[in-house]
């Protein structure tokens, strides 16, 4: 019964669970900086991020490779392992967030800069602090809501 | 002009959704089921269970839905008449809209009837799990 979780094109590739959260707290601080300096090339560069973890999965952005490279060889524990779509679609709702707010920014809107910043900070931060799952949350709400009922 | 204002607010709210969210996750609750439905062996695609099912609703952008099967499927396998069915949600939308499934994992406890008794959003805990199924008879 479960035909979309079974295709094998959405066959899964499972990256380590800890890279997303670690993302999300850097995540969090620069969109907290964002917000506190009102200053949009922050937003740009966090919203450059979100574009490769939204492409590409969150273990290419620069917070992933961080992790890769430098927190995870001092972990000791074993990895818990994570499909690489959740965090995907968390990055793509950030990118949404990121772009709204850079697009408030140059039309001098601050109030749309600063909403979108804070919607988008809101989100990594849950993520970062409850292990938050905005896939789990959002995601069958935004399918109930786009398509139409039969 | 710098103001810590907003970042203040942001996470104070964020922190008391999160603290919400977290308590209710897992949680079975039973006053959430729709009066009148019913869920069949032609709906779900398979028998029902001779007592109870537990019909988990999965989707594909969800890391807990994984714990939760493997949680689930584990625990029915020494249990004659218990079943768990793992549907896909967006491959179901009609049926997720009749049971008003908001989020992923949601796992839908049903007796031999198909009438739901309970309902968990997010990953139940076992003893949670078997409490709820021991109620069922």
């Amino acid at each position: 019964m479960s035909e979309i979780l079974e295709k094998p094109e959405v066959q899964k590739i499972y990256i380590d669970a800890r890279g997303p959260r670690f993302s999300a707290s850097i995540t969090t601080i620069v969109l907290a900086t964002a917000l506190v300096t009102h200053n949009i090339w922050v937003l740009v560069a966090q919203g450059l991020v979100f574009l490769i973890g939204a492409t590409f999965g969150p273990q290419f952005t620069p917070y992933g490779l961080f992790f890769k490279n430098v927190v995870k060889p001092r972990l000791k524990k074993e990895a818990p392992t994570e499909d690489v779509r959740p965090p995907k679609f968390a990055q793509s709702v950030g990118l949404i967030f990121a772009l709204v707010g850079i697009f408030g920014a140059v039309v001098d809107r601050s109030l749309i800069f600063a909403a979108a910043t804070s919607i988008a900070l809101a989100a990594a931060f849950l993520n970062a602090a409850f292990n938050y799952c905005l896939g789990c949350e959002m995601y069958l709400l935004l399918v109930r809501t786009t398509t139409r009922r039969k | 002009m710098k103001t810590y204002l907003p970042l203040l607010v942001v996470l104070v709210l964020a922190s008391a959704y999160g603290f919400w969210w977290k308590r209710k996750q897992g949680a079975i609750r039973s006053n959430k089921a729709i009066p009148g439905h019913r869920l069949s062996a032609d709906v779900l695609g398979e028998a029902l269970g001779t007592r109870a099912t537990m019909v988990q609703f999965s989707s594909a952008f969800c890391t807990p839905c994984r714990a939760t099967h493997s949680l689930l499927s584990q625990m029915v396998i020494p249990m004659n008449d218990v079943k768990h069915v793992q549907i896909d949600a967006e491959s179901h939308l009609e049926l997720v809209r009749q049971l008003d499934i908001r989020s992923t994992p949601t796992t839908i406890f049903i007796n031999k009837d198909g009438i739901e008794v309970g309902r968990a959003a997010g990953t139940p805990k076992r003893e949670q799990v078997l409490a709820a199924l021991a109620a069922i008879n």
